[in-house]
């Protein structure tokens, strides 16, 4: 098991590597630059915020200089915000997308799951298909329609909940946790209805039902572990898409989250910004991906053999 | 399992229930009560360092904490005293000596003196900063070769201490809008030591504006800084003025997402909004004892033409193209009436100057000397491309545009976005034929407008280039005796400008903003320019409206 995490984190490695460099490139490459504006810059003042900057080297010496900061966890100050570094704006940003990607991912987990398994008990009946269709609706139902949506319903038609803000006013992180969370819930209900159904037809099952247990328990307790792996699987993958996709949430409700700062970043070319964001983000994907092998290895019987523990 | 998603569930519902219950005051009644302004502020700004920041967010912000020399009076734009007490202008026009307030305090209690300012103005001119509003102090004798590293010597620039309360400034040449350029942040003073304390004089990257850090002069002292969330500013006990100051707080709310800021307002979250969403000034408009308030803005929205490139580069089809715009149908139209058709650069009733109206909507004069300069009906019309940035409004706009050049030329002119960067890039190095261009102005003279198009002028963009003009804008004009000589010699250069039409002026902008009735003196003006010192909440707004 040891060795299979080390090896994952070991391939881990060139993958990022490869995204900072491929990126710091890229980024060079756009036209215009951090300090283009409407107001024509003076000639002087732009090559003073470019000494101010490193931007005044040869590219390759920044991106070796870039490379030794990195070494030191030090992504740089952001050229958008003087004053502030990177580092600094993805800790004020992180701690709200993680807390909203969290929510939105509980949201997913309840709803999906519990559509998926009370549509795979009765596959091709009522029961399927009309959370099915809801499901197929929240996958196509993109979030900046959803959003504006419910923000109208409940926002304003109604007046129960806060149209934006993040924990200023009780209840304002229940529209955005919904917004976000509805497209996965989809994508859920989905993978744990198909998951549901192929175990409910496996052999455990008919010897459960054999011994007479009622058919919640056998659902919950012998279906659920084998049919929610899929989910599991999912979920790594998702909560990284979630952190580096709550750019529209993020958006719509006004949320100081870190998915504003990472796609603005791109629009000021904001060099720093953009490679922290982008290095920041990529590493977390590729540790969610492993942390969700790990996590359905675990549930798995059959994978976990293959470990040669259990 | 199930009992765990059914304690889940039940925790959801009853928050969800608990909200809906305590939701009763909103931010505005609270805030009326409490005397706290809630004021929704564009964007989150790029810092609170009067000689780093840019943008309008950022001038709010900065105007809130800090005060310049003078003051602008947000009823009439004239400035009035602010650090200053009192000024004397030498007759010439070209000596300041600017009184400074003995009772001008830093928020830390230290006196504010006139060498507080020669520091901040050598902070604000050094080559060093990169401020990219150092040429606000280029009237200055000797400020702009000091800042182009011309003279290493801050000594030779035209600011100098008499002593402590007595500023003496000498200017290249008689500048009637420099007092007002003593109201712009670039030109404020900052506190030395505080700055030196978290690093060095030039240092764009330092932690002196954070809360805890900040040391100011202005009506209110920074309390709150979250990122992406809000700014908590609270009325000073140390502003020399702050009796007259009225609001006991302000709280500015990065609103980026304009529909969601008109969200904000209409639950009671904001007290006043940046804009209004365009789509959305014909109900606000409408409705009776409506929150919207629109007045004249400072700016003009226009096209620039690539004047070195055929068929551009023949005077008379710029002309027709100018003339084919139905100006007053794109108003009524496309902009919701929300705005007013231009002919010229500079906007009318700024100071007092109004420019000349040279043309106007003419389709048959247009086909006239689109034919002349060689396409009668549009043959061989070569292929013409206009660039906007990725904006809905722009869009909707340069399709007008196209059609009414098809309809009334036959030309066909091929439209497309840009993404921002892209666009300034394109601008910048003149690769387009027709480009989107807005400009707003930093103080109300139309020296700010007319000298964008000096021959190669950094904002100039266009090829245009008249010596004869270059000497109205930049000799003739200083050296005018009277404010009529001065705007003369502004009209004629502008009448040159239009007669060879390097842009094509389509609206004067207009400011627009929601506001609750509940706020007080806080007037609309050419430069949406606010001071908050003035304004204040009324909390009987309900009983005082209908009196």
């Amino acid at each position: 098991m040891w060795r299979f995490v080390g090896i994952r984190l070991l391939q881990a490695i060139p993958v990022i590597l490869a995204v900072i460099t491929v990126t710091f490139f890229l980024v060079r490459v756009a036209p215009g630059g951090p300090f283009s504006a409407e107001k024509a810059v003076l000639p002087e003042v732009k090559a003073a915020l470019e000494a101010q900057y490193r931007l005044d080297l040869p590219l390759f010496q920044q991106y070796t200089a870039y490379l030794g900061d990195l070494a030191q966890g030090e992504f740089g100050p952001s050229f958008k915000y003087p004053g502030r570094s990177v580092n600094e704006l993805i800790g004020a940003g992180l701690p709200v997308t993680a807390e909203l990607g969290f929510y939105a991912l509980l949201v997913a987990v309840i709803i999906g799951g519990f559509a998926g398994v009370i549509a795979a008990l009765k596959p091709n009946t009522a029961q399927d298909y009309i959370p099915m269709t809801a499901a197929m609706i929240g996958i196509c139902m993109p979030s900046f329609l959803l959003g504006p949506l419910l923000v109208l319903v409940f926002g304003i038609y109604l007046d129960w909940l806060p149209v934006s803000g993040w924990g200023d006013i009780p209840g304002d992180k229940i529209l955005p946790a919904i917004t976000l969370g509805s497209g996965y819930a989809a994508y859920i209900a989905r993978l744990s209805r198909a998951g549901m159904l192929e175990v409910m037809s496996q052999d455990y099952i008919r010897t459960a039902r054999a011994k007479g247990l009622p058919e919640w328990e056998v659902v919950v307790k012998h279906g659920l572990r084998g049919g929610l792996i899929p989910v599991v699987a999912f979920l790594g993958p998702a909560f990284a898409g979630l952190l580096a996709g709550s750019f529209v949430v993020e958006t719509i409700f006004q949320i100081p989250g870190l998915g504003r700062f990472y796609v603005q970043a791109a629009f000021n070319r904001d060099y720093t910004m953009i490679l922290g964001t982008t290095v920041f983000l990529s590493t977390l994907i590729v540790l969610f991906n492993l942390l969700s092998d790990i996590l359905a290895a675990w549930m798995n019987p059959r994978l976990r053999a293959q470990f040669g523990e259990n | 399992m199930i009992k765990f998603l059914s304690r889940l569930l039940a925790v959801l519902l009853t928050t969800t229930a608990l909200s809906a219950c305590t939701g009763g005051e909103s931010n505005v009644e609270i805030g009326n009560r409490t005397g706290v302004l809630h004021f929704g502020n564009g964007s989150e700004p790029q810092g609170l360092d009067p000689h780093v920041v840019t943008g309008v967010p950022e001038n709010k912000l900065v105007r809130a904490m800090f005060e310049g020399l003078t003051v602008k009076n947000p009823w009439t734009l004239e400035p009035e005293p602010g650090v200053a007490e009192s000024w004397d202008i030498s007759a010439d026009g070209k000596i300041y000596t600017f009184h400074i307030n003995p009772e001008a305090r830093w928020s830390n209690g230290d006196p504010v003196t006139a060498g507080d300012y020669v520091w901040s103005w050598n902070r604000a001119l050094h080559p060093s900063m990169g401020n990219q509003y150092a040429y606000m102090l280029y009237p200055v004798v000797n400020a702009e070769a000091f800042s182009r590293r011309e003279t290493e010597d801050f000594s030779d620039v035209g600011v100098k201490a008499l002593d402590d309360q007595t500023l003496q400034v000498t200017l290249n040449a008689a500048t009637p809008y420099f007092l007002q350029l003593m109201d712009h942040y670039s030109t404020f003073a900052v506190h030395p030591e505080t700055i030196l304390k978290h690093g060095a004089m030039t240092d764009r990257y330092t932690k002196w504006t954070r809360v805890g850090n900040m040391v100011n002069n202005g009506p209110f002292n920074i309390k709150e800084w979250k990122l992406n969330r809000r700014i908590v500013v609270e009325k000073s006990d140390t502003y020399w003025d702050k009796d007259k100051v009225r609001l006991n707080g302000v709280v500015f709310y990065p609103t980026e997402n304009i529909v969601s800021e008109e969200r904000m307002f209409r639950v009671g979250q904001l007290h006043t909004t940046g804009t209004v969403p365009l789509d959305k000034v014909p109900a606000y408009q409408a409705m009776e004892n409506t929150p919207y308030v629109q007045a004249p803005y400072l700016g003009t929205y226009f096209y620039l033409i690539n004047t070195k490139r055929p068929p551009l580069d023949d005077v008379r089809v710029r002309q027709a193209l100018s003339m084919a715009i139905d100006r007053v149908k794109l108003n009524d139209t496309v902009l919701q009436k929300s705005n007013f058709p231009a002919y010229s650069i500079t906007p009318p009733g700024t100071m007092g100057y109004n420019p000349p109206k040279l043309f106007d909507y003419d389709p048959a004069l247009a086909r006239q000397l689109l034919a002349d300069a060689g396409y009668p009906d549009g043959e061989g019309w070569p292929d013409v491309e206009l660039i906007y940035n990725t904006n809905e409004s722009h869009r909707k706009l340069a399709v007008a545009l196209q059609q009414m050049w098809k309809d009334v030329l036959n030309v066909k002119i091929t439209i497309s976005n840009q993404e921002w960067k892209v666009y300034l890039d394109s601008v910048d190095t003149m690769d387009f034929d027709i480009a989107r261009r807005g400009w707003i102005g930093d103080y109300v003279d139309p020296n700010n407008f007319l000298d964008l198009y000096i021959t190669d002028g950094g904002n100039n963009s266009t090829g245009f280039g008249d010596p004869r003009y270059d000497e109205m804008i930049l000799k003739l004009a200083p050296q005018a005796k009277t404010q009529e000589e001065r705007y003369r010699i502004f009209y004629e250069a502008e009448t040159m400008l239009m007669e060879q039409m390097p842009i094509l002026p389509i609206f004067t902008y207009t400011s627009k903003k929601l506001m609750h009735p509940s706020v007080r003196d806080m007037p609309s003006n050419l430069m949406d320019s606010l001071n908050l010192k003035y304004v204040w909440l009324d909390p009987d707004w309900e009983k005082d409206n209908t009196q």
